[in-house]
């Protein structure tokens, strides 16, 4: 009952943030709704038995990304954007594009069909705590995506360089 | 059974954080009712060793920012799988640590690189 | 449904339970804070006797017998004077950033352990909290340079938000050493491997380690030598320069509040935390009748000493120094030790 009760609030507030970082006309602002935004989802995968993931939301998208974001969007001069009443143009594309977005979405939510449970019931990582869980999965029978992760992140590395370097000279 | 379980030892620093945000707005509100308030503008200027602040106070900026930002998530995220790798070591036996060693390895790949690119030098 | 089925005995017993529950982690929460930030006042008055004795020199002297009392001083002080927001500020970030500062410094202090059962949250993944709450101390280090509409606080603020960030992978990652030799990522468990391991503390087997997370600390933290976005000769007072009383003495209580974090940090990953190595307890055995949360705060306080010392010693160092130190020194060094380690556990598993 408790935790559905939390499931609520937490469900009702990313949306309410997720529309407040987006209708923000100051983008410094926005980004302080998507922080607690991303506590809030940290929130949820606490409730969900998976306090690995609470910390990697925090550390990576919270600590890590949305900063990114922060340094690109201050380092813009931006006052003349402030200014500006509406951004697009709205009407009905993008009326009916959001439409069949929400369409398609409520779709394929409504054919979910939930898989059988397997063997990591709750007791068991509640025992075992989620990092071990997880480690031993990842690294003995998930071991071709893990190495492939790494060859992404060498890509997005050397490609951030390359970008920047290119901006740099020109 | 979903639902069934709460994670009942984050509560306290749920609380924690609600009381740290607390203090802190108590501390700058309580302040408000006893602290002098007679603003003039010169006093509002913001402050540049006493000379009158001309320009617009946000300069270009130096890419280099953007790339240390770019290059701490790509380390972070490598850090995050160090982590569980760490605390199961001893369990998952002795190609694990292989494999650990191909993943640094392949990252140490794109650390020279940015070495070598000058990414890490400030003028 | 009538109300006998839904306030029934037991849904009440468990309110009472919680209640009291919480009343019990708020008591715990209102010491911690309590002692944390007498603490914190006593760092300073602490920090500025031994800067003033190393420099032949008594520091303050003159309110309290030996100057006891500056601390309660300063804070008056600061709590009186005038609240100056710059024209043409952003009011609501301004506000919130030192508040954003000081709370994720603060919230640390839940999950340290001090002593064998005082933890206020014996959470599974401490370690990875603590790495967390850095991180979002970078917020409010830039949010408040930018906040202020002024050239040197932005400045400030974006060299010391680069110079944070650039050390949280070398700190995060000279960690993974102990991480491997204890096996968690619970802080009390991390002590208690060390209370049970051959080598009493893992900073002996784990020096490069240690060595690795020391300097880390210093810059997370914005010690010298590594504080050049605060320095006052180039650039003011970096990214606080635009902000008066309180204010800024809720940055100043975060930057000190982050750095007892980091010394216990470091007291519980390579000192031992609030156990004594064993070797220490046959020579000294009416030892162990000391409660564990003094040798905690002995540790602490060493750690202390040594941020007090270098300060008063060491030359700052240039920002494109401290960078290249950070990202080409540090970085491969804990990635090395990280693999030592890990290929002497795995040769030690072979061998016995």
């Amino acid at each position: 009952m408790v935790s559905i009760g939390f499931f609520i609030y937490f469900a009702f507030a990313i949306v309410v943030l997720s529309l407040l970082v987006v209708t923000r006309k100051n983008p410094v602002h926005s980004v302080l709704w998507m922080l607690l935004l991303f506590f809030h989802i940290a929130g949820l995968y606490l409730f969900l038995n998976a306090e690995f993931m609470a910390a990697i939301q925090v550390i990576v998208y919270a600590g890590g990304i949305l900063v990114l974001f922060l340094f690109v969007v201050l380092l813009m001069n931006l006052r003349e954007e402030l200014s500006i009443g509406k951004y697009t143009t709205f009407g009905p594309t993008g009326f009916t594009f959001a439409l069949g977005l929400f369409v398609a979405v409520s779709m394929s939510l409504s054919s979910f069909i939930a898989a059988p449970p397997g063997k990591y019931s709750i007791d068991l990582i509640k025992q075992e705590t989620h990092i071990k869980a997880l480690g031993k999965l990842l690294y003995t029978e998930f071991i071709y995506p893990f190495e492939v992760a790494s060859l992404i992140l060498l890509v997005a590395m050397i490609g951030a360089i390359v970008l920047a370097k290119r901006r740099l000279k020109s | 059974m979903p639902g069934t379980y709460l994670p009942t030892e984050y509560l306290p620093v749920l609380i924690f954080i609600l009381v740290a945000e607390a203090f802190g707005f108590g501390a700058l509100l309580i302040g408000v009712v006893f602290r002098p308030k007679k603003p003039y503008p010169e006093k509002l200027m913001p402050y540049e060793s006493g000379i009158n602040p001309k320009g617009e106070p946000r300069t270009r900026f130096a890419i280099r920012f953007y790339i240390i930002a770019m290059l701490f998530v790509v380390f972070d995220v490598e850090a995050i799988f160090i982590y569980p790798w760490a605390i199961v070591f001893d369990k998952i036996g002795i190609f694990a640590f292989i494999e650990m060693v191909i993943f640094i390895l392949i990252l140490l790949i794109g650390y020279i690189y940015a070495w070598k690119k000058e990414a890490f030098v400030w003028d | 449904m009538n109300m006998a089925n839904v306030i029934s005995p037991s849904t009440v017993d468990a309110l009472i339970k919680f209640g009291i529950d919480v009343a019990i982690i708020l008591l715990k929460i209102v010491i911690v804070l309590a002692i944390g930030l007498l603490h914190v006042a006593y760092a300073t008055y602490f920090e500025r006797k031994v800067i003033g004795h190393m420099q032949v020199r008594l520091g303050p002297m003159r309110v309290g017998p030996h100057g006891l009392l500056q601390p309660f001083a300063d804070g008056i002080k600061l709590f009186f004077k005038e609240d100056i927001i710059p024209a043409q500020a952003d009011k609501v970030v301004f506000y919130i950033a030192p508040i954003i500062f000081m709370a994720a410094a603060m919230v640390n202090l839940s999950v340290i352990p001090f002593d064998a059962n005082f933890v206020i949250a014996d959470i599974n993944v401490g370690l990875l909290f603590i790495f967390a709450m850095a991180g979002i101390g970078v917020y409010g280090i830039f949010i408040s340079g930018w906040a202020s509409n002024s050239k040197y606080a932005f400045m400030g603020g974006l060299r010391s938000s680069a110079q944070v960030i650039s050390y949280e992978i070398a700190m995060g990652l000279s960690l993974v050493g102990v991480m491997m030799m204890a096996g968690s990522l619970n802080l009390s468990d991390i002590i208690r491997a060390q209370g049970e391991s051959i080598f009493g503390m893992y900073a002996i087997p784990q020096f490069i380690g240690f060595i690795v997370f020391v300097i880390a600390a210093v810059a997370e933290t914005n010690r010298t030598p590594f504080d050049l976005p605060e320095a006052e000769s180039e650039l003011v007072a970096g990214y606080f320069t635009e902000y008066s009383s309180f204010r800024f003495a809720l940055f100043f209580l975060g930057e000190y509040i982050a750095m007892i974090l980091m010394a216990s940090l470091c007291t519980i990953c390579f000192l031992g935390g609030w156990t004594l190595p064993w070797y220490v307890l046959k020579i000294f055995p009416f030892l162990s009748y000391v409660p564990g949360v003094v040798w905690f705060v002995l540790k602490v306080y060493a750690f202390f000493f040594f941020y007090y010392w270098i300060r008063a010693t060491v030359p700052r160092y240039r920002y494109d120094q401290f960078m290249a130190i950070g990202w080409k020194i540090l970085i491969p060094v804990a990635i090395g030790n990280i693999l030592l380690t890990g290929l002497v556990k795995i040769i030690l598993k072979e061998v016995l």
